[in-house]
């Protein structure tokens, strides 16, 4: 039977404490961007221009039919190297850069999905207030649409981010250390693989459970 | 830039001499669908009990297949995938596990790919099943009951040819992302279609060609999906729902 043998992990805290922030910061990250960008996509897309509409669209539908993992390998292998052709500069470490923008631009599409519904749920009249008030369509979008789509959108934004979070382990294919990463490293390094992945997976779980427990509550709330 | 374009590196023999290039992308597609699709029949199968089971009125067994959804959800998918290939094997008896170990690695890859896959996803198919099942009125499984059928009966006859049909839109796009995510089984070297991409770079000094080649066969994947479930939507829709006839 297998003896396990968890005598390697105290020491490597420290290491795995880092791999967290490196994974939280390309979760945050890509939140953040993923969130802004994604509004404009969405609004884009609902936009009245066509080629708008045409172009957000393609834009998420493209990114949405393509695996992540490729994502991450084309802004790592394919797009650093044209912009040093375009640039002609030596780039130094770009793993964790490019991973940023890999996630950001990534997770832009899927958010904008949620917030296009989040939108189309709001009630036409809200639209036809805002204009019959003389506000311009811009400003109706942004201080009487937008306030109200959000706010029925929070449990979703946040379901997707704790999905984020899980992804972002995923960075383990440019050989970038987030917490999986480092995990992995540790594990190789002292033999005790198994241990430190039923570690890592523990605390995947821990956070991941814990968020989306908080998440229920917070939609329960929402929802009365 | 000067890139020199080069699409006919596709069709240059690989350095075994075998096959070309593309020969090579058509493997890695062909592993990319045979992964997809096995893992797809697992993740309806388990996904389906998993789900049926979460709705029936025992507690034992609607929380078992509760814990099953969280902890599949709960944990990233390449965790888990590499908890089936390089743990499992250490947990199972030796005996068994060595004979895993001794292997074809391909035959390895594969089977911890496979049930990763099929696992995981039966967890999200398993949160449809039970959506679809409690969508229903509760007077269904009580006209049932009020019948004279078993429980068992309820589900077979009355319970799940509904909530199936009901379910098949979300269904499409978590079939969808089967496809999808075989590409983490890149991680563990099963040469699928990715795993192509990157190769490509190695071997051919082409990457753009190979990263735009591999990134259209998956678009095409997602088309052919797509227009497939679509058929099979407007076939099994219920009339007189959102979308129904």
């Amino acid at each position: 039977m297998y003896e396990f043998d968890w005598s390697s992990i105290p020491g490597a805290l420290p290491l795995l404490g880092k791999g967290l922030l490196v994974t939280l910061e390309v979760t945050l990250t890509a939140i953040v961007v993923g969130i802004g960008w994604g509004t404009l996509l969405a609004v884009a897309r609902l936009s009245s221009n066509r080629l708008l509409s045409f172009l957000a669209a393609g834009y998420v539908n493209l990114f949405r039919s393509v695996p992540l993992v490729m994502v991450i390998l084309w802004f790592y292998l394919i797009v650093p190297q044209a912009l040093k052709g375009l640039f002609g500069q030596d780039i130094g470490d770009i793993r964790l850069v490019s991973a940023l923008v890999a996630f950001a631009l990534f997770e832009a599409a899927y958010y904008s999905e949620i917030i296009r519904a989040g939108i189309q749920s709001v009630p036409k009249g809200q639209v036809a207030a805002g204009l019959a008030l003389g506000l311009t369509p811009g400003q109706t979008m942004r201080l009487v649409v937008l306030p109200q789509a959000f706010r029925n959108m929070i449990p979703l934004l946040l379901t997707q981010a704790i999905i984020l979070f899980q992804d972002t382990s995923l960075v383990y294919v440019i050989g970038l250390s987030d917490f999986f990463g480092t995990a992995y490293k540790v594990g190789d390094r002292d033999g005790r693989l198994v241990e430190l992945l039923l570690f890592a997976g523990a605390a995947y779980f821990v956070i991941c459970f814990t968020v989306s427990r908080l998440v229920k509550h917070l939609q329960a709330r929402f929802i009365k | 830039m000067n890139y020199n374009w080069n699409w006919s590196v596709f069709l240059t023999p690989v350095p075994s001499g075998e096959t070309t290039y593309l020969g090579w992308l058509f493997t890695g597609l062909q592993w990319t669908v045979a992964l997809s699709l096995s893992a797809w029949v697992i993740a309806l199968v388990v996904g389906s009990i998993v789900g049926v089971l979460r709705t029936v009125p025992n507690r034992w067994l609607s929380s078992f297949a509760a814990v099953y959804v969280e902890c599949f959800r709960n944990v990233p998918l390449l965790v888990q995938l590499f908890s089936w290939y390089f743990v499992l094997p250490e947990l199972l008896p030796p005996a068994l596990g060595n004979a895993y170990k001794q292997s074809d690695p391909l035959l390895q890859q594969f089977l911890a790919a496979m049930l990763c896959l099929g696992l995981f996803t039966a967890a999200r198919v398993a949160e449809q099943v039970r959506a679809g099942i409690e969508s229903l009125p509760r007077g269904q499984k009580n006209a049932g009951l009020a019948m004279g059928f078993t429980l068992a009966q309820v589900y077979r006859h009355v319970l799940l040819p509904m909530a199936f049909r009901i379910i098949v839109p979300p269904l499409t796009s978590e079939f969808l992302n089967i496809f999808k995510n075989s590409a983490v089984a890149t991680t563990i070297g099963l040469i699928e279609l990715s795993r192509q991409a990157q190769q490509l770079v190695d071997y051919t000094a082409q990457p753009y060609e190979a990263f735009i080649a591999v990134t259209l066969l998956y678009v095409c994947i997602n088309v052919t999906v797509m227009f497939l479930m679509r058929r099979l939507e407007e076939k099994v829709r219920v009339p007189g729902f959102i979308g129904g006839k």
